[in-house]
């Protein structure tokens, strides 16, 4: 769960960034090289099946069946007409893990552009302002970063009841955060460079300067932040939905399909172990990814 | 040190009273709170009751003082699920299981992690250190619920070693607490293995090397003894991967902590109970932050003048 203390909080100026320094430069090793069975693993297990399921998914995933209830995998004993077997009410696994892609995916976009707009904006705000404007915003920074995200959800959920909305909620929560932290902290010192001041002199507007001449320096970083933190949305999103605090049944989300697995461990073990197969590889996957794209455009973020 | 203690101590407060703000809030935008703390089956005249004792008919500003001074005394109303019991009573009865669970999870990561860590960063590049390597990525990929129930199937239903869930001796905290510590001993393993090659590189140690100190002494003496600092300051996010573990786990393995509970209470509309856990819970993470930071500025000087 992301969370941090504050002995580890980021540095007030931010050094100047590395990555103009050596512009070209190929870096050793294998991070320059396109992580291509990450990548294959990801298109394979996550985007494709979140595009198409509709078409590709054998069976219609909320389809129950009395005759078909609990049919095993086809290399256990099983037929090709549910070759990853069925759950207890006679439902395709695999329909029902591809379609469950689409969840994964869209919950994960929606929360992490909601969260990354909120942090950056604030972040962006904090940094170039200072000020009150920046104590505030860093306060409630430190209060958010102070609440592990399960306790929100719990909450939410004992109001609410699970819900889509309450998912994207506490997801973009738990990112806007860490976001505004590290945004606030890169403005901190660009605003201070020289290219700002001639902006400044020149007679653009404040707006002109954030969007225009700040903004896109810091770009690279809130990319490679938000690429980072899509194994762990994925994750928290199946988390809440196996908890039953998440999406709400009978969604075919990949955490409710392990659920519907728990109790039926003893007889039935296929019905978690693919869903949960699922969720490993796209977070797998993700993670290579991700730390590729951080060594390729930011370094800096890198903690080795 | 006595400002930055004053400020820490500050900070956790105001957090805490976000924390309380938030559930208050809850109780109130999810309608009534006469119908979030009292049964469904309630009489008018209970209702009445609930209404005196919170102030309910009172300001909005009122009501939550009302509310805070009551959550002081250990008063944050009666469960609705199991009867005749007090929220707070209910809390704290599962609350000791959660603290064996999540004590047993931290051992074994650190009597796992830290060697693993400094092994790898001693044969930097090596195979082993890629053993570790695929380790630590594969913990923070394992979904822990769905680790849970693998470890059911292999260890208690396949090869019948262990029993499935519940509470009981030492046999039924092994997979829970494996599960549990799994995700911390990746997050470990890569901090000690980055500390420690950090630490590698320093002058004190070549000085030691040519002091002539065996390789055993200089790594897992001088070396480790410096290293520490980093994955000390993980403790803080331990405790939070410790709370949303054990709501976690504590479900897969119906392990009667307070995580399990939160989960049945919200099952059951025990909103009295949900909102005691999520207290709780909150104050063991502030708490732990408080700690973790606290004994991080007795190890290094340096943190008490930032």
């Amino acid at each position: 769960m992301p969370s941090s203390t504050r002995a580890s909080a980021a540095p007030e100026a931010a050094p100047p960034a590395t990555r103009r320094a050596a512009p070209g430069r190929r870096r050793v090793g294998t991070s320059s090289r396109v992580p291509v069975i990450p990548l294959a693993i990801l298109m394979a297990v996550l985007v494709i099946p979140a595009l198409f399921a509709d078409w590709i998914a054998p069976h219609d995933p909320y389809r129950a069946s009395i005759i078909s209830r609990l049919e095993p995998p086809v290399f256990a004993g099983g037929t090709w007409e549910f070759p990853l077997g069925t759950d207890r009410l006679g439902r395709d696994i695999l329909s029902r893990t591809l379609h469950g892609a689409k969840y994964a995916l869209g919950i994960s976009i929606v929360g992490i552009l909601l969260g990354t707009a909120l942090g950056t904006a604030l972040g962006l705000a904090a940094g170039y302002f200072r000020g009150w404007t920046d104590t505030i915003i860093m306060r409630v920074v430190d209060v958010s970063l102070a609440l592990p995200s399960v306790l929100l959800a719990l909450a939410l959920a004992a109001a609410w009841g699970s819900s889509f909305e309450g998912v994207i909620f506490v997801v973009a929560f738990v990112l806007w955060s860490t976001f505004a932290r590290q945004v606030r902290g890169e403005v901190l010192s660009l605003r201070e460079r020289d290219f700002i001041a001639r902006a400044r002199v020149a007679g653009a507007s404040t707006g002109r300067i954030i969007l225009r001449h700040i903004l896109p320096n810091v770009t690279n970083t809130i990319v490679v932040m938000a690429t980072l933190q899509i194994g762990v949305v994925i994750m928290l999103e199946a988390s809440l939905s196996f908890l039953g605090i998440g999406i709400p049944r009978p969604t075919p989300a990949w955490g409710l399909l392990v659920a519907d697995g728990r109790a039926l461990v003893v007889s039935a073990w296929w019905v978690s172990l693919f869903p949960g197969l699922a969720i490993l590889l796209t977070v797998l996957s993700v993670n290579l990814l991700g730390d590729w794209l951080r060594d390729r455009l930011d370094p800096k973020l890198r903690q080795r | 040190m006595l400002k930055f203690l004053t400020i820490r101590i500050a900070e956790s407060l105001a957090a805490l009273l976000a924390i309380s703000v938030l559930v208050f809030a809850l109780t109130h935008v999810s309608g009534s709170p006469v119908d979030a703390m009292l049964p469904d089956d309630a009489t008018p005249a209970q209702a009445e009751a609930l209404v005196q004792e919170w102030g309910l008919d009172r300001p909005l500003p009122v009501q939550y003082f009302t509310f805070l001074g009551n959550a002081l005394q250990g008063d944050l109303g009666q469960s609705l699920k199991w009867r005749g019991k007090s929220a707070t009573e209910v809390v704290l009865d599962h609350l000791p299981a959660t603290l064996w669970l999540g004590g047993v999870a931290i051992l074994i990561s650190v009597a796992v992690a830290i060697p693993l860590g400094v092994i790898a960063a001693m044969h930097k590049d090596s195979w082993t250190d890629g053993v570790v390597k695929m380790v630590a990525l594969l913990g923070q990929s394992l979904p822990p619920f769905w680790l849970g129930i693998i470890l059911i199937w292999i260890f208690a239903v396949s090869l019948s070693w262990l029993p499935t869930s519940g509470r009981g001796g030492l046999a039924h905290l092994i997979l829970p607490a494996i599960a549990m510590s799994w995700f911390q001993i990746a997050a470990f393993v890569r901090l000690t293995r980055s500390a420690m090659l950090d630490v590698l590189d320093a002058e004190y140690i070549k000085l030691a090397r040519i002091k002539g100190l065996s390789e055993r002494v200089v790594v897992w003496k001088h070396a480790l003894r410096n290293a520490a600092i980093v994955p000390l300051t993980y403790f803080g996010v331990l405790a939070g991967s410790i709370l949303t573990g054990s709501v976690v786990i504590e479900t897969v393995f119906a392990w009667p902590g307070i995580g399990w509970l939160a989960i049945e209470a919200i099952r059951g509309r025990d909103f009295p109970v949900v909102q005691t856990v999520v207290i709780v819970f909150a104050i063991v993470f502030i708490v732990a932050n408080l700690l973790v930071d606290l004994l991080y500025a007795v190890v290094d000087p340096r943190i008490r003048r930032a």
